[in-house]
């Protein structure tokens, strides 16, 4: 069986679920109750308005006509049209795109950086004082909402420090990093906690492999086994990790943009609920599940590409 | 390696001896951990059930003489919000939508989401391919955005909450149900009973259910600490409880606006969240080492 042998089933079932997704977000606008235009329009309700509504969301036609329309137009890249932007909701979705993208890869980057030193150090010396200190640093930090440490970490590095400013988005590659540093910092410490627990459980067991005593009496170095061997095998096993969990992660950039005001996805989403701005709700939420799917498929795409065994246990 | 031979009979009693009394002592602390978190999570419930006997300030009573009390003030124990309105009797007050939110999202999307893969995984074929594609669905979206998409449908209020944790959360416990439920199919003692002419819901129920249950009985404790700070970020977000009912959240979010001059209004109620977090976490991590104790 060739190394990207299950890819094809993959695929199939990618595409069913794309097609569910479209589902999931078509119903959602269903779930309204009682009259949509009615409920968008609020006390600006006229006659007029509402039947404007109506044929712009097609609720005049039956609900299967409905969902093709919904389909046809998605395939145009139509997400419908936004009342309270007056403009079409793909416009005002693709512009609110590159600071959640930024923050989303930052944040990822940072997780990273944070984890793989600390989770390896906890499992290579188990019950030493890294890894005591990470399980308790990281079981209090998972008890924290992420909008709460934002709001901490500006408290002490923006108010009190004031080394960091205390919202916007920079302009410039640097001026990014520099801005979103504490909100990227958020997302990646609760991130991390994942991370440290699953590289310290697969560096542990990896230390128990035979091949690591064989490449020791073969009289290589400990600290170049440590390095090729060891740490090499421990990360692999966290790539799957890392995939499943970086989809969670966009959870976080909703709030975490709330509380450092970044002009992103996450605040337009929370903006638009409150606008009654259902088409682009919609979008948004439709953009996020194609986004975790992708993800969700590199991964194990470069699971397979680093680990030839992957394929072969799943094609089976 | 001559250090791994056990030379005199001894040498093994010692060793023997010695990774008996390293259980013991383990075990111990295993229990430690357990009590500690049920301790903790105890006085939380106490001190948040019994507020009305605690604290005599209303949760919503305002007094816009006293506003933006610091902490440690006589009559305020943790000083007052922008409105003097008492953050104690409000931190107390407010804990009561969290933890329902804790106890009536979580129980009810673990019975459900059990009960889902253990049919799932028991029947297999054509029941387990469309639960399971279901079950995909929903982890294809994050949860926090379908959650914030279902509430702007129904539109943001404490019972919409509910509704939208119910809808979407069943799904880990059905993929962590299922996976266990097929691993538990192909063992002896579930054979033997399938051998011995019991009926499909009793292999299930009364075989199948108490083997497997602690794995999703310990990722409920995990979940429970998510739904708490679900129920907070969307008390922050505007969409769960709405003013002026305390909660934790919502009380986050009036007090960033004062962050500058009063950091005791945003911190404190962040710090009650991670008290029942903590509570929680110890709780999982005592129910793991004592329900599957080869694990570690």
């Amino acid at each position: 069986m060739s190394r990207f042998g299950n890819l094809p089933r993959r695929l199939v079932h990618l595409v069913v679920l794309l097609f569910g997704i479209t589902l999931v977000t078509f119903f959602l606008l269903r779930l309204i109750p009682g009259d949509p235009a009615l409920a968008i329009l609020g006390s600006s309700y006229t006659h007029a308005r509402a039947t404007a509504i109506d044929i712009s969301l097609g609720l005049n036609k039956p609900i299967w006509t409905q969902y093709g329309l919904f389909m046809d137009r998605l395939f145009h890249g139509s997400l419908g049209y936004s009342f309270f932007y007056n403009s079409p909701a793909t416009t005002v979705i693709l512009q609110h795109v590159p600071p959640t993208l930024f923050l989303v890869v930052y944040s990822a980057v940072l997780a990273a950086v944070i984890s793989l030193p600390l989770g390896f150090i906890s499992g290579l010396r188990r019950g030493g004082i890294v890894d005591q200190s990470t399980r308790v640093f990281f079981t209090i930090s998972f008890a924290m909402p992420a909008f709460w440490l934002g709001i901490i970490l500006l408290l002490v590095f923006s108010v009190h420090i004031q080394a960091f400013p205390i919202s916007g988005f920079g302009s410039g590659f640097i001026g990014h990093l520099y801005y979103l540093f504490l909100p990227a910092l958020t997302i990646a410490l609760g991130f991390s906690t994942v991370l440290v627990r699953s590289l310290r459980a697969s560096t542990i067991a990896t230390m128990q492999a035979e091949f690591v005593d064989t490449a020791r009496m073969k009289g290589i170095s400990r600290a170049r086994v440590l390095r090729r061997h060891v740490f090499r095998n421990a990360v692999l096993a966290v790539v799957a990790v890392y995939g499943v969990n970086l989809a969670y992660l966009i959870s976080g950039t909703v709030l975490v943009e709330n509380v450092f005001s970044l002009p992103g996805l996450g605040q337009l989403l929370v903006n638009s609920v409150s606008d009654r701005d259902y088409p682009v709700v919609q979008g948004v939420a439709l953009l996020f599940a194609v986004l975790i799917v992708a993800i969700n498929l590199l991964t194990d795409i470069t699971q397979a590409s680093l680990d030839p065994r992957v394929g072969q246990e799943i094609g089976e | 390696m001559s250090q791994t031979w056990a030379t005199s009979p001894s040498e093994i009693l010692l060793k023997v001896a010695e990774r008996a009394a390293g259980r013991t002592r383990r075990t111990a602390r295993r229990r430690l951990v357990l009590i500690s978190g049920l301790t903790m999570l105890g006085i939380a419930i106490i001190a948040i059930v019994g507020a009305p006997l605690l604290v005599r300030a209303s949760p919503t009573a305002l007094d816009v003489l006293h506003p933006l009390v610091p902490p440690l003030s006589p009559g305020h124990l943790l000083g007052t919000d922008q409105y003097g309105r008492d953050n104690l009797s409000r931190i107390l007050y407010g804990g009561r939508i969290d933890l329902a939110i804790a106890f009536g999202a979580t129980s009810v999307t673990l019975v459900f989401g059990t009960v889902v893969g253990l049919v799932a995984g028991y029947f297999g074929g054509w029941i387990d391919n469309l639960l399971m594609r279901i079950v995909d669905l929903f982890f294809a979206f994050p949860f926090l955005v379908l959650i914030i998409a279902i509430i702007a449908m129904l539109g943001p209020s404490i019972f919409n909450m509910f509704v939208a944790i119910w809808i979407t959360s069943w799904v880990s416990y059905a993929r962590i149900m299922r996976a266990q439920t097929v691993v538990a199919k192909k063992q002896q003692y579930v054979l033997a009973a399938r051998a011995l002419g019991y009926g499909r819901l009793r292999v299930m129920l009364r075989h199948i259910l108490p083997n497997t249950a602690s794995a999703v009985i310990i990722f409920s404790m995990v979940d429970a600490i998510g739904n708490i700070i679900l129920a907070a970020s969307l008390g922050f977000l505007g969409l769960g409880a709405q003013p002026p009912t305390p909660e934790w959240g919502t009380m986050i979010s009036d007090g960033q606006n004062y962050i500058l001059s009063s950091w005791w209004i945003a911190t404190l109620p962040g710090l009650a969240i991670v008290f029942v977090g903590v509570a929680f976490s110890l709780i999982g991590d005592g129910l793991a080492d004592v329900l599957r104790p080869g694990d570690r």
